[in-house]
């Protein structure tokens, strides 16, 4: 009875004209349009965040190099210069591959599979969490880089080292302006080398490391932090839907698995803004 | 709606994911041959890796965006209310990269300017 009613006014609104309603505007029903229009002023937050980054790196002289900041791997390996994002990167790529493949199987209108392709990529999502949950921690353990404060600094001269700080640098190594270094705690204080300047018109004067751009850590912990939390809510959400779907509610709604289409374009966006952040903050 | 048969479709999703791991290894690969890690003293301008870096992360964007959420398969008004806003964002970087790299120009200028680089103060 009260189908057969519901498919009655269907076929009424179809004979009105475009104001009468019962037409989707661009062929997508409302839910999709409105997640399109979610997702791109999430862009434009997005945007603000990582052009304001690029605004404060340029306003400043120096800033830390990528691929010295970013080269420690689980298991104490050292100086494997962007190697831990890459995989970070693979993982959310995979996600988005097996949310597609949940996507396609929910217009099949197999449970299973969409039960089982959502189950992958929330496993994905969690995986990515943990890998920034490490990098994180080695970042404000490991080596002492808070929002306020950034070890990371970069030579502007060329000079010599006339200590060496137990780990990497050598007392008589030198370097040339634009590389990097990190200033280590001993004993919980700040043990910055002194060096000598060897060329241009500081020659011969004695200086100490010291600190790189403060913005630093506060634009890194902010963004990839933002980014981390939007993964967080999409695993919930992914959460949320995959329970959905395995109960068989989707089953009987007239749109279907709609929903997995609309927390996939959502997920797509997560992976698409990883693409930026790997962008600004790991390769340029 | 996609018009695509399911197999198809699943052609294209494994193409796609393909296509866009290749890109990430070549990505992070000319990031560090560029700085010289990967052949003892060979560099390439910083511009340059830079200027190739930023267009394969739009074509990776194009991808994701084209195939994986479909706008490939919307209508025209759809992918146009979506796209058309974003390029307001060509301006904003040109605009505020331009003010930062003036603010950094004007350093000399300032009376007491915040120091790029802080002495350690234990």
């Amino acid at each position: 009875m009260a189908s057969a009613s519901i498919e009655h006014a269907h076929e009424h609104t179809q004979q009105g004209s475009a104001w009468a309603g019962g037409k989707e505007p661009f062929k997508a029903s409302y839910g999709k349009l409105m997640m399109w229009y979610f997702l791109l002023s999430d862009a434009f937050t997005f945007s603000g965040f990582l052009i304001a980054y690029g605004a404060l790196r340029f306003s400043m002289p120096t800033w830390p190099v990528p691929d010295f900041v970013f080269s420690t791997f689980p298991g104490g390996f050292h100086h494997k210069p962007l190697l831990f994002v890459t995989v970070m990167t693979f993982i959310l790529l995979a996600s988005s591959f097996t949310m597609v493949r949940a996507v396609q199987e929910g217009h099949q209108e197999n449970k299973r599979g969409v039960v089982i392709w959502m189950l992958l990529t929330i496993v994905g999502g969690l995986a990515f969490l943990g890998c920034q949950a490490w990098e994180w921690n080695t970042l404000i353990g490991g080596e002492h880089m808070t929002v306020k404060v950034n070890p990371f600094g970069t030579h502007t001269e060329t000079g010599v080292y006339l200590e060496g700080d137990g780990h990497d640098v050598k007392k008589g190594d030198t370097f040339q302006p634009g590389m990097s270094y990190l200033i280590h705690k001993h004993d919980n204080e700040w043990a910055p080398l002194k060096y000598k300047v060897t060329e241009g018109p500081n020659a011969g004067v004695e200086k100490s490391q010291a600190f790189g751009p403060k913005a630093f850590g506060a634009l890194f912990f902010f963004i990839t932090g933002f980014h981390g939390f939007h993964v967080l809510s999409g695993v919930a959400f992914l959460l949320i839907i995959c329970l959905n779907s395995a109960t068989g509610l989707y089953v009987n709604r007239k749109n279907g698995y709609e929903m997995v289409e609309k927390i996939g374009l959502y997920w797509h966006f997560v992976d698409l803004v990883w693409v930026f952040v790997f962008l600004c903050f790991y390769l340029l | 709606m996609s018009h695509l048969t399911y197999d198809q479709s699943k052609t294209i999703a494994t193409k796609t994911i393909l296509i866009l791991a290749v890109i990430t290894v070549f990505e992070v690969l000319f990031a560090l041959l560029g700085k010289g890690y990967l052949v003892e003293g060979f560099h390439i301008p910083h511009w340059i890796t830079g200027g190739v870096m930023i267009v394969l992360s739009i074509v990776k964007a194009y991808l994701i965006v084209y195939e994986f959420m479909h706008m490939k398969y919307e209508v025209p008004g759809l992918v146009k209310t979506v796209l058309l806003p974003t390029l307001l964002l060509v301006w904003a970087i040109i605009a505020f990269l331009a003010e930062g790299d003036y603010w950094n120009n004007s350093r000399a200028r300032v009376k007491n300017p915040v120091p790029a680089q802080t002495e350690v103060n234990n």
